[in-house]
């Protein structure tokens, strides 16, 4: 890798792009057989309710019809929808269809028909009689409540040390310290003693749920999918529907986006069992309303914090408690908690003496909560800087300056991030050049526009990982075909952030060819190499790591397979990917000439590497928001956004600052406006784009984006992640600016015009 | 009842029961460039024109489409590969889902807007939702597009 990056570090255009900036049909309904049965969902009234009657006769008769299916019809086989490697950390706590409803918009009935008049219809005729259960609508009192969300007996775990007990309704507990963190408090000048909330928030990608199926000539079951996870889903369909896996193959085309929520299995076991039991196709294509009332929101989390510090700044020490609520059903609840300490306490490593940090995940009768872009790390990070920047006004201490000397440094072990070295680094750096682009010493903290708006800053930092160490892998397998062209075969899904592109410019730069010359094909279960999927911002760190190592692996084919030919031994051959030289003879062979004879002698060119990474390196960023706050009706309008982030060597810079401004403008709407509201008997009032309302581009200001990269020694050409890592500072910035300008931190979110007005005219509302 | 009606410049005559929207009339003509996003008319992504106006297909029926001329993607590839290759180039394109409504909708305020400023792009455009880019990408390459624009037909002019 001596050699000047040919289009690693270049902003190429993503190799699908042409298709889908004119509409291409590449998309899962695009695609969709258009003999399909329609297949829709009888949803759940009720949040907590025993079915104790089903009548689907009438249903049936409606003209059209293929099938109604019930809890009757189906497998009673507990499994997971979360899309995570086996064995999941998430309880199996799901049938298919069950005599039992858990939130208002579960599934209680499965309709297939010809067209989606019939189905409507049929949908109305099914009658069904509800025991209507006391619901958990508090995710404060639902552990060791009385009322159970899971009673039944085959509720099952395959990871007891998550602490998951149903009999508790509890998801997971734990419990994880070093150091003394009551004794280094109790020595502190000051302690932050405080609550946070971050509310439950819907991904809406702009792409819903959806999935169509088919059967294929040897009677197997081909599902594509609009999923972050094929082979997973290929796993849980099988496991779900008690078939063999090798009866399951899975397909996925381009996703309209999925931030985390399509690394649930949403969509997929309703016409998968359609089309297993009737032979036909099928499809289900989720409305915006089952999306955001039926769909795999974030956790909303309330967080505990406690943290000490001296008077001139010195952060000594960190005790954080994270409530969450899963929802209904437990996918990912065990795995996003975590993240909330792990990744948000090892931002101050620099001075910290001891930390402790503890959580409960709680089942209650809400929609089921699941991934999404940040994982828990936004919700914890939202707590752990607003807290900090609580302690910056209490002391009289600039925000970045008591950032800048409590900060982790590369070099460091962080011991809250399960004592994994800090091995690429440039957070201070992203400071300076943060506070720069900002121009922070001039606004901070705030002033007065003429006309009374109050334009106000504030800061935050955050990290994320770059996958899950020891778990995620992902595998990619390079032909030399014809000519020596190459393809490359990966199983990670390209959900529209760019994946199949950086991995071709890492591939492109191994193989010092054009990148032309390389074919990227994913995801296909039955084709492609395993992967673990598109989640925990792993593909470009993981997989990308597994493009260089496969490029290595064929290097080394290729020159065993041309020193035959050209009858050498391989150490008296060179070869620069264009051309081989015997060193005996000065005969020359073209790649492509040995890739063609290669073929004729039977000696096929293919590499096949998995990478899996023991650390999960940590990319990291410093976010400054720049907001008007009007003291007259409380709106806080974002005016400027700056960040700059270290993400290691940036593979691609569009795709990257594209991936920061995204996740930006995502947050600002989960800091203002975006919220999960239900009613006190449970059914979800943000059923559309109307209630829940999500930025539009005159709703995010401007945004400036830098980078100040480190050089990540086990990633690929330097590389760390990116995707996630984006979503985590503004809220806390937004809410810092907005104390500074009304001398009120808010600690729930999100923040409404309504409250930040009361605050400036207490006695008038 | 049967329509008839001129689909990206090819007349037509198709059933269309009274109920149904444009959109998914569309979709069945094999337009399936028009995409569903949401069921309020708040994602601007079923946008197309009518009589080279945009609107939202979603809720207009198809019968409104009856001796009118409406237009979609895929009768306006070349100005979509124009203008899409200024999205390709600042990565704006991302999963694409909402591309091409929002296409259609930059493509009808070049011809509308003469030299819009941002805050009118900003202001035109502010129906077509996108959870991706965070639109700061989509406004350069609508930019760049205009300015690229400007300045051919100023070629030609001369």
């Amino acid at each position: 890798m001596s050699k000047q990056n040919k289009d690693v570090s270049r902003g190429v255009r993503k190799v699908d792009s042409m298709a889908l900036v004119t509409g291409q049909p590449v998309y899962t309904d695009d695609m969709a057989p258009k003999d399909c049965l329609i297949v829709k969902l009888l949803r759940s009234p009720h949040a907590n309710a025993k079915i104790t009657g089903i009548r689907t006769e009438t249903a049936k008769r409606v003209p059209g019809i293929a099938c109604v299916l019930t809890y009757a019809d189906v497998p009673h086989i507990r499994y997971t929808h979360a899309g995570q490697t086996y064995p999941e950390t998430s309880p199996y706590d799901r049938y298919i269809l069950e005599d039992r409803v858990r939130f208002v918009g579960d599934a209680v009935a499965i309709v297939a028909g010809e067209t989606e008049e019939a189905v409507d219809r049929a949908l109305k005729l099914i009658q069904v009689d509800y025991q209507v259960l006391p619901a958990v609508l508090d995710f404060h009192t639902a552990k060791d409540n009385p009322i159970l969300v899971h009673p039944e007996e085959d509720w099952l775990t395959h990871a007891p040390f998550t602490g998951a007990d149903n009999r508790r309704n509890l998801l997971a507990h734990d419990e994880c310290f070093d150091g003394d963190v009551e004794a280094v408090l109790q020595t502190c000048d000051e302690v932050i003693d405080q609550t946070y909330r971050v509310q439950a928030a819907q991904q809406v990608m702009m792409e819903t749920f959806r999935t169509y199926c088919y059967k294929d000539p040897y009677g197997r079951l081909v599902m594509t999918s609009s999923t972050q996870v094929p082979f997973h889903v290929r796993r849980i369909i099988s496991t779900a529907l008690g078939i063999p896996k090798s009866k399951v193959r899975v397909i996925k085309p381009r996703i309209g986006g999925g931030f985390g929520a399509k690394q649930t299995v949403v969509s997929e076991p309703y016409p998968a069992i359609v089309t297993w039991l009737t032979g036909k196709p099928a499809k289900i294509v989720y409305s915006r309303y089952e999306a955001q009332t039926s769909g795999s929101p974030r956790h909303q989390m309330e967080m505990h914090v406690r943290l000490g510090a001296m008077r001139d700044g010195t952060i000594r020490g960190i005790y954080l408690h994270t409530l969450s609520d899963g929802g209904a059903y437990g996918e990912h609840s065990w795995a996003t908690v975590g993240l909330s300490g792990h990744k948000s306490i090892p931002l101050y490593g620099g001075n910290c003496e001891a930390f402790r940090f503890d959580d409960d995940v709680v089942y209650t009768n809400h929609q089921a909560s699941g991934a999404y872009r940040g994982f828990g790390a936004t919700q914890g990070i939202f707590a752990v800087e607003s807290a900090v920047n609580e302690l910056s006004r209490r002391l009289g201490i600039d925000p970045t300056v008591i950032r800048s000397k409590n900060m982790v440094r590369e070099g460091q072990t962080m011991p809250a991030y399960y004592n994994e070295p800090l091995t690429s680094c440039t957070l201070d750096r992203c400071m300076e050049r943060c506070k720069e682009m900002a121009d922070w010493e001039h606004k901070y903290p705030y002033r007065v526009l003429e006309d009374g708006t109050i334009r106000a800053v504030g800061v935050a930092m955050a990290m994320q990982g770059s996958g899950i160490s020891g778990v995620d892998v992902g595998t990619v397998t390079l032909r030399v075909n014809d000519d020596g062209i190459y393809t490359l075969m990966v199983g990670c899904s390209d959900m529209g952030t760019g994946c199949d592109t950086i991995l071709s410019q890492i591939a492109a730069d191994c193989l010092d060819c054009d990148m032309s010359q390389i074919t990227v094909h994913g995801v296909d279960t039955d084709v492609s190499p395993y992967d673990s999927g598109s989640y925990a911002s792993s593909t470009t760190y993981v997989t990308g790591r597994a493009v260089v190592d496969t490029c290595a692996a064929l290097e080394e084919t290729i020159i065993r397979e041309a020193a035959r030919q050209m009858g050498c031994a391989p150490e008296n051959l060179s070869f620069d990917w264009h051309t081989a030289v015997n060193l005996e003879t000065g005969q020359q062979k073209s790649l492509g000439e040995i890739a063609n004879d290669s073929q004729n002698a039977g000696n096929f060119l293919t590499a096949t590497k998995s990478y899996s990474s023991p650390t999960s390196p940590t990319p990291f960023m410093v976010g400054i928001a720049e907001v008007d706050i009007d003291p007259e009706t409380g709106k806080v309008t974002p005016v400027n956004y700056y960040g700059c982030i270290d993400c290691g060597t940036v593979i691609n810079p569009n795709l990257a600052r594209v991936q920061a401004e995204g996740g930006i403008v995502q947050a600002i709407g989960m800091t203002l406006y975006e919220d999960i509201t239900q009613s006190e008997t449970g059914k979800c009032y943000s059923n559309s784009l109307m209630q829940y309302k999500i930025p539009t581009r005159l709703d995010m200001g401007n945004i400036f984006i830098d980078f100040a990269s480190s050089y990540e020694p086990t990633g690929p050409f330097g590389a760390k992640s990116i995707g996630e890592l984006v979503i985590d500072t503004p809220a806390p910035a937004i809410a810092a600016a907005v104390a500074e300008a009304c001398g009120q931190q808010f600690r729930i979110l999100p923040i409404r015009p309504e409250q930040v007005c009361r605050v400036f005219h207490p006695h008038d509302l | 009842m049967l329509i008839q009606l001129t689909l990206n410049g090819k007349r037509l005559a198709a059933e269309a029961a009274p109920d149904k929207p444009l959109l998914e009339f569309l979709r069945e003509q094999g337009c399936y460039s028009v995409k569903r996003g949401c069921e309020t008319s708040n994602c601007g992504l079923c946008t197309v024109w009518l009589d080279g106006t945009p609107v939202l297909s979603c809720t207009v029926l198809a019968v409104r489409a009856n001796g009118h001329s409406i237009t979609t993607l895929e009768g306006l590839q070349k100005e979509a590969a124009e203008f899409g290759g200024f999205m390709a180039d600042q990565g704006a394109d991302q999963c694409g889902f909402c591309n091409p409504g929002f296409v259609m909708n930059v493509l009808a305020m070049e011809r509308e807007l003469e030299n819009p400023t941002e805050a009118e792009i900003r202001e035109y455009l502010a129906g077509n939702l996108c959870r991706c880019t965070g639109y700061a990408s989509q406004l350069r390459a609508v930019q760049q597009y205009l300015a690229w624009k400007r300045g051919r037909n100023h070629e030609q002019a001369e």
